[in-house]
This record gives C-alpha cells, sequence and structure tokens, in this order.
C-alpha cells in the first residue's frame, strides 16, 4: 500500500526528514512514535502534499503511484486522508457543505456520479450517530467554536464519510478525554479493513491501548530508528525516547 | 455637517470635498469629477427590474434626483423598496429622502443605487429616524457603472428601544462612498452596522461610518467584508464614539478584507473614542490574502485550488451577508455576492 524510500524533506531550509523509510501494507496499523522535533508532523505534511514542504529526496508511493507528483486533493482523491492534528475552523462553511464539496470533488477526479443529497444526508446522520454527535453541530460553521475533542471527532467524522484507502492520524488523543479517546479510537478501528491501511502518529502510547497496531516505528532525528511489534510501545512508554538520541 | 450637501452648484456652489477633508482623504471627489458637471436632465424610468424585484410592499423610485412622489416616507409594518437610479452622461443630481419609521413598528428599507450611461454624479442624501421602540432593517445595494461617482449619506437617529441593522453591499465606480451617521441615545437601542465590498478592475468603494453613542448602554455591532482584486481600491473608515455618560455601552466594530491581487489596495481607519465608564468596546482590522492553512485544510479533504478559494472567499462574505435577517433581501445579497464573486476570479 503505502511505500515511502530514503525520504529526505526540508522546512523553511531547515532538514527535517534524513532517509525516512517506511513500509505499510494494506490490511496494516503502524504507529509512528517519536519525541517532539522528530518530524512526525512533517512526514504527515509531506505526504499530504503541503506547501512549504519540500522533498528534497527519495520517493513516496502509494499502490505504486508516485504520491509526491500529485496535488493535496489529486492524492485525497486517490484515498490519502489526514486528520489533523489542529483542525482548522473554516467559519460560514457549515460542516455538511464542506463534506458534501469534499465527496464530490473526489467523486469527480475518479470519474464516478455525485453523491446526491439524500443520500448524503442519510450516511451523514448515520455516521453523527455512531460517533455520538450532534448532528445540528454539523449545520453550523466548520469546528467554530468547538472544543479540541469536538474538533477531533468532526475529524474522524469526515474521516468515515470519504472513506479513504489510507488514513494518516497525527496525534489524534490529543485534547481528548477519556470517553471521546473511546468514541473516536471505536470511529477508527471501525474503519479497519483488509483494502485500507493506516498510520498512527502519536507521541504517547495511551491511544495505541484502544487502537492496536500492527507494528511500532520510533522515528528521532528524522528517520525510523527502531521498529517492531505493540510491545516497542509499552517499551517505550517505560524507558523514554532518551535512548534513540539528542532529538528527544 | 455634511461637506457635498453644499458642495455642488446646483446645490449651493462650494468646493466638492478632496484628500485635504480628513473624511475624504482615500476618497477625493474632487479629483474623480474634475468639476461639478451641470445637473442631469430629467429621463424615464428604465425598464430593468432593481436587485429587490418582488420583495417589497411598495417602491419609490428616484430617476436623476426626481422623484414623482413625496419626498417623505412614513414606514409602518412593511417592505419598502427605494431605487435611486441613475441614467446620465457627464451630469449630476441630488436625490433626498427622509424617512420615518413609526414607534413601535418593524419596516424593511431596500435601497438601491442603479445606474447606466457613465461620468454621472450621484448625490443622495438620506434622513433617517426610528420612533421609541420602531425597529428598521435598511439593505443597500449600490451597482452602478464604471465611471460613475456616486457618494450616498445617511443622517440616522435611533430612539430609545429602537432597533437598527443595516447591511451595505458595494460593488464600486470610479469612486463609490456610503457614508452612515448614526445618532445612538442607549436606552436598550441597538445597531448593527454592516458591509461587503466586493471590488474588481480599477473599481473604488468607500464605506464609511460614525456612530455616536449619546446615552446609557447602547450596542452597536459591526461587520465589514471586503474582497479587493485587479487594481482596485476598498476604503473602510468606521469611527465609534462613546460620549461622556454613555456608560454600558456595548460597541465592537470588525473589517476584515482580502486582497486578491498585487495591486489591490484596501485603506482601513477603524476608531473608537471613548469618555465614558464601564464599556465593553472592542475593534478589529484584517487585511490580508486568503490563509493559507485553511486552503490546505480544505483541499487535502479534496477539494480542488480554485474551487477551495471560491469557497473560503464565499465563506468570507457570508458571515456578513448571513446577519440579514430579512430572508428575501438575504436571498438576494448571497446571489449578487455570488456573481460578483464570479467576476473577481
Amino acid at each position: 500500500m503505502l511505500s515511502v524510500k530514503n525520504l529526505h524533506a526540508t522546512v523553511g531550509g531547515k532538514a527535517i526528514l534524513k532517509g525516512l523509510t517506511l513500509d505499510v501494507p494494506a490490511g496494516e496499523v503502524h504507529a509512528i512514535m517519536g519525541p517532539n522535533g522528530a518530524g512526525k508532523s512533517t512526514l504527515s505534511y509531506v505526504l499530504t502534499g503541503r506547501d512549504g514542504y519540500e522533498v528534497t529526496q527519495g520517493s513516496a508511493a502509494l499502490d505504486g503511484e508516485n504520491l509526491l507528483a500529485l496535488a493535496p486533493d489529486e492524492r485525497a482523491a486517490k484515498g490519502v486522508f489526514l486528520s489533523f492534528q489542529y483542525p482548522l475552523e473554516i467559519p460560514g462553511v457549515p460542516a455538511l457543505t464542506f463534506v458534501r464539496t469534499a465527496i464530490n470533488a473526489q467523486r469527480k477526479a475518479r470519474g464516478e456520479a455525485e453523491m446526491g443529497a439524500p443520500e448524503f444526508l442519510k450516511l451523514a446522520r448515520a455516521t453523527a450517530a455512531s460517533l455520538k454527535m450532534d448532528f445540528e453541530m454539523l449545520r453550523r460553521g466548520l469546528n467554530v467554536g468547538f472544543s479540541g475533542g469536538e474538533k477531533k471527532r468532526m475529524e474522524i467524522f469526515q474521516m468515515a464519510m470519504l472513506s479513504p484507502r489510507f488514513l494518516i492520524l497525527d496525534e489524534t488523543d490529543s485534547g481528548l478525554d477519556i470517553d471521546a479517546l473511546k468514541i473516536v479510537s471505536e470511529g477508527v478501528n471501525a474503519m479497519r479493513a483488509p483494502d485500507r491501511a493506516m498510520l498512527v502518529i502519536t507521541h504517547y502510547q495511551r491511544l495505541l491501548d484502544y487502537i492496536r497496531p500492527d507494528k511500532v516505528h520510533v522515528l528521532a532525528a528524522g528517520r525510523i530508528v527502531a521498529s517492531g511489534g505493540p510491545e516497542l510501545a509499552l517499551e517505550l512508554e517505560k524507558s523514554g525516547y532518551d535512548r534513540y538520541g539528542e532529538a528527544a | 455637517m455634511n461637506a457635498l450637501s453644499k458642495a455642488a452648484s446646483w446645490m449651493g456652489g462650494a468646493a466638492l470635498p478632496n484628500r485635504r477633508d480628513e473624511s475624504f482623504r482615500w476618497s477625493d471627489v474632487a479629483r474623480a469629477l474634475r468639476a461639478v458637471p451641470p445637473h442631469s436632465p430629467p429621463a424615464l424610468e428604465p425598464g430593468w427590474p432593481g436587485p429587490f424585484e418582488g420583495l417589497a410592499d411598495r417602491e419609490l423610485v428616484f430617476v436623476n434626483g426626481f422623484e414623482a412622489g413625496p419626498d417623505l416616507a412614513l414606514l409602518a409594518n412593511e417592505v419598502v423598496a427605494v431605487r435611486f437610479i441613475s441614467d446620465a452622461h457627464d451630469t449630476g443630481h441630488l436625490s433626498r429622502l427622509k424617512v420615518q419609521v413609526i414607534a413601535g413598528c418593524k419596516a424593511v428599507l431596500l435601497e438601491s443605487y442603479e445606474g447606466r450611461g457613465d461620468h454621472y454624479f450621484a448625490n443622495t442624501l438620506l434622513d433617517i429616524e426610528l420612533g421609541v421602540g420602531a425597529s428598521l432593517e435598511r439593505v443597500v445595494v449600490m451597482d452602478e457603472p464604471d465611471g460613475a461617482v456616486s457618494v450616498s449619506t445617511a443622517e440616522v437617529r435611533l430612539a430609545e428601544r429602537s432597533t437598527y441593522a443595516q447591511t451595505v453591499a458595494a460593488s464600486g465606480a470610479k469612486l463609490q462612498r456610503h457614508e452612515t451617521h448614526l445618532h445612538h441615545p442607549g436606552g436598550g437601542a441597538k445597531a448593527r452596522l454592516d458591509a461587503v465590498y466586493l471590488l474588481d478592475a480599477a473599481r473604488h468603494a468607500d464605506v464609511t461610518t460614525v456612530v455616536v453613542h449619546e446615552g446609557l448602554g447602547g450596542e452597536t455591532s459591526q461587520l465589514a467584508k471586503g474582497v479587493v482584486g485587479g487594481s482596485a481600491r476598498g476604503v473602510f473608515q468606521g469611527k465609534i464614539v462613546v460620549s461622556h455618560g454613555a456608560d454600558k455601552t456595548d460597541a465592537r466594530m470588525r473589517h476584515d478584507a482580502l486582497l486578491l491581487s498585487d495591486k489591490a489596495e484596501v485603506d482601513a481607519k477603524p476608531e473608537l473614542e471613548i469618555y465614558a465608564d464601564d464599556v465593553a468596546c472592542a475593534h478589529g482590522n484584517t487585511v490580508g490574502a486568503l490563509d493559507e492553512e485553511a486552503l490546505f485544510y480544505a483541499r487535502s479533504r479534496g477539494i480542488p485550488l480554485l474551487a477551495a478559494r471560491a469557497m473560503l472567499t464565499q465563506a468570507f462574505v457570508a458571515e456578513a451577508v448571513e446577519r440579514i435577517e430579512h430572508e428575501g433581501a438575504r436571498e438576494a445579497l448571497r446571489g449578487w455576492a455570488g456573481r460578483r464573486l464570479e467576476a473577481l476570479s
């Protein structure tokens, strides 16, 4: 599914990713853990094509297709989704309008038929109910006046509605209390499927109690310095990131 | 009080305001007109429908300053359209209208500035008075030809417990200015003064407001939004004065403008003058480009760049448009803004 090879990237001329290699096969959930400043968010932005994140070397492909040559919206249409660490507030655009615009833009890019209003509303109602969200919130400006937890729930709502193939969750647990964490995790786990893969980026092990990864990678100073099973996360929780070098 | 009321020769002969007048610093009428033009001849009402077609219970129509009926509009519970139409070349005219809203009544004034021809000077003076407990929503659309110079000035007086809400939508002209002077008595009276200006090519629009809080506990809320492309120029001057004794005034002013090109310009001057105690006053002012982060967020969801820009720009403007209470007028302004933004992109 996702194949990243020797990826180097700079932000504002500063090298952040320094030869990152990572493979996430279809059907698997991989966690990326690492200290602050290791390049975790940079990785998520490079994979989704944010301006200002310049790839200087290496490759990133989804099912063999070069992601780095595509615009952010084209990557989304191919099935890449990023759940933002800090979701944006967009006043004046109701969440429902935003999501429906996104779904139909993706469908158009893929040459599929538009999703009609009745089908969309039915799906939106069911999805909101499963995430225990107040449907009326979806009629208000996207994320405007929402708490941190509500914003994260809105990210998962969008993810479920867009039904992407490759999911990147960037610090999805930050700002969530334990109840919200459970609901969000259930939403994520419901999306596990044989033809889908996930990259869960987190600083803390806590989230991985709820979203069980198949593999854990440690990102430090711009590259993957250790990989292992779920037990690696528990080990990190005990020993910290100190032994992985200067970025800790 | 109003520099233009005694400006042109067909109105008394004094000089046109120019940039040495502080309030006309960015909107030099004398320079735009060079000289006071001769008076416009009478003209027939043109056949086109106004921007508020079908929404009003009755309509007052001025053409080149001439109007068939009385120059006083006494408003009860009703929706009244006032159309200030110019059909002139190289001439000028003055329109005057007094509007009174009867105490306790709830009225809507749909005001439009429409024109064909070129290089005309339209000067409009309104005097608006609200009775005790009255409510007026005033929605203004200014759509005039490229070469027009159009200045509209209103004196608005509120009474206790009255509510005044205004939304000005301007697309600019050679020089277009909408000015409001609001006398706010406090005493539970509320005012909202919003504006949307959407300018392309070399158009110029100026939204100027002066609100004077004169009594206890008045409320003012102001939201102005501008989108400026080409080599156009937007001017926003918002002044709120809280006079001595106007304690517990709540006044909030916000102006945000988007610049779509390097040659576009916005001049903003938000001012608060506070001489009272225990007031809640705030103003905010931003001029810039679309938020790159929000653009990336939308694109990362699959919305292509141009569509994302259009969506965010529309939403930016909608914040002000959605505050219009009258549904038909709100719908009319949504359509107006959509068409103007399309022309801008």
